[in-house]
């Protein structure tokens, strides 16, 4: 530290930050790769279903695996668009335990 | 009884061949039989680290393709009767090795007796990293102390523990271990680098060794001399404490605090 550093004010602690970051985005890479690798596929066939009755959104359709205890719960959510006769959208949730 | 040791990173130029022809050079030292073989098919370097460059005849690909005997390809070193140096192909590419070739290079190293086989993975997670990281009985998880490395090395930690033998044929997991290089204690004093506890808490594995940045190690990659054989340097003797904790000596971590400052070195500047 020479003479300048001194009179300048003290920067801020660089390696907090990073490890603050780090801590944050392995906790959600971690969490991800627990997921089964079949998600894709099944969403994407999944919405290809849908798709034969209604025209949903591809972003439409949201899946989660989450763990309750010893079991493991599929939450599958699937946004339908709103009709014509603006009737209102709605939302079809089906769960099931695998 | 063989172990089989991967030096991994996912990062790449965070010191795996440097570690891995000290660890190498290490366990020889202490007397055991020890192969150390580079997986960076396309891009050999161990050879220049080790210092045998120019005694490659065959190599790990010839190995595989069976082009020549497991015998032919191990060069001796010059320094240790008991450590052989395998050297990746330097004209093929990774697709050239196979789970199947690996893994009759590795039996058949085990028959002859080795004690330790060292694998120099290459960066990445693409099948040469996979193939390293394979048939492990141990991981050396080489990182610096910064957000790109962690990161990539918490994803290799995630990789050992599901796509190796062990996890697949549920012979308990690939003992891991974090390599700590490149560390400098002025800056983790100043607030600017990592520490070793903030590390260690965010992977969550122990720590095997300090590496301190040191002069040393290019100085000895320059002449083809694995650091650890540098008695004067840090690096060197920071290598040796990590191959006998990975022996199973109980040894402190040195060269890890800053440097005390003199009154004329603080106001005038290092």
């Amino acid at each position: 530290m020479g003479l300048f550093d001194f009179l300048r004010s003290r920067p801020k602690n660089t390696a907090s930050v990073a490890k603050e970051r780090l801590r944050i985005i392995v906790a959600q890479e971690r969490a991800q790769s627990g997921r089964p690798d079949y998600l894709p596929l099944l969403r994407r066939e999944i919405l290809e279903v849908i798709r034969k009755y209604v025209n949903v959104d591809p972003d439409a359709i949201d899946i989660h695996v989450e763990r309750e205890g010893d079991s493991e719960v599929l939450e599958l959510s699937v946004a339908l668009p709103e009709r014509d006769n603006s009737a209102g959208g709605g939302a079809a949730t089906a769960a099931s335990e695998a | 009884m063989t172990e089989i040791i991967v030096v991994t990173s996912g990062k790449g130029g965070v010191g795996k061949t440097t570690s891995s022809a000290s660890l190498a050079v290490g366990l020889a030292k202490r007397g055991k039989k020890v192969a150390v073989i580079d997986f960076d098919v396309g891009l050999r370097n161990l050879d220049l680290i080790m210092g045998c460059e120019r005694r490659v005849v065959y190599d790990f690909v010839n190995v595989i393709h069976e082009e020549c005997t497991l015998k032919q390809a191990l060069i001796k070193d010059k320094r240790f009767d008991t450590l052989y140096v395998l050297a990746a192909s330097q004209t093929r590419d990774k697709e050239a090795l196979n789970k199947e070739g690996v893994e009759r290079v590795l039996n058949e190293l085990t028959a002859e007796g080795f004690d330790y086989v060292v694998c120099d993975s290459p960066a990445g997670i693409e099948k040469g990293a996979s193939l390293a990281m394979y048939f492990a009985d141990r991981a050396v998880v080489v990182v610096n102390p910064e957000v790109s490395s962690v990161r990539d090395s918490d994803r290799i930690l995630g990789l050992l523990a599901s796509k190796t033998r062990r996890a697949e044929l549920g012979n308990g997991p690939v003992e891991q271990h974090l390599l700590l290089t490149r560390y400098n204690p002025d800056r983790v004093a100043g607030g600017d680098m990592m520490g070793i506890d903030d590390v260690k808490e965010i992977l969550g594995i122990e720590v095997l060794g300090v590496i301190p940045e040191s002069s040393g190690v290019l100085t000895a990659s320059n002449a083809g001399v694995p650091v650890i054989l540098d008695d004067l340097s840090e690096a060197g003797q920071a290598y040796d404490d990590a191959v006998a904790r990975l022996t199973g000596e109980t040894r402190p971590m040195r060269f890890i605090d800053a440097q005390k400052k003199g009154f004329f070195a603080r106001i005038f500047g290092s």
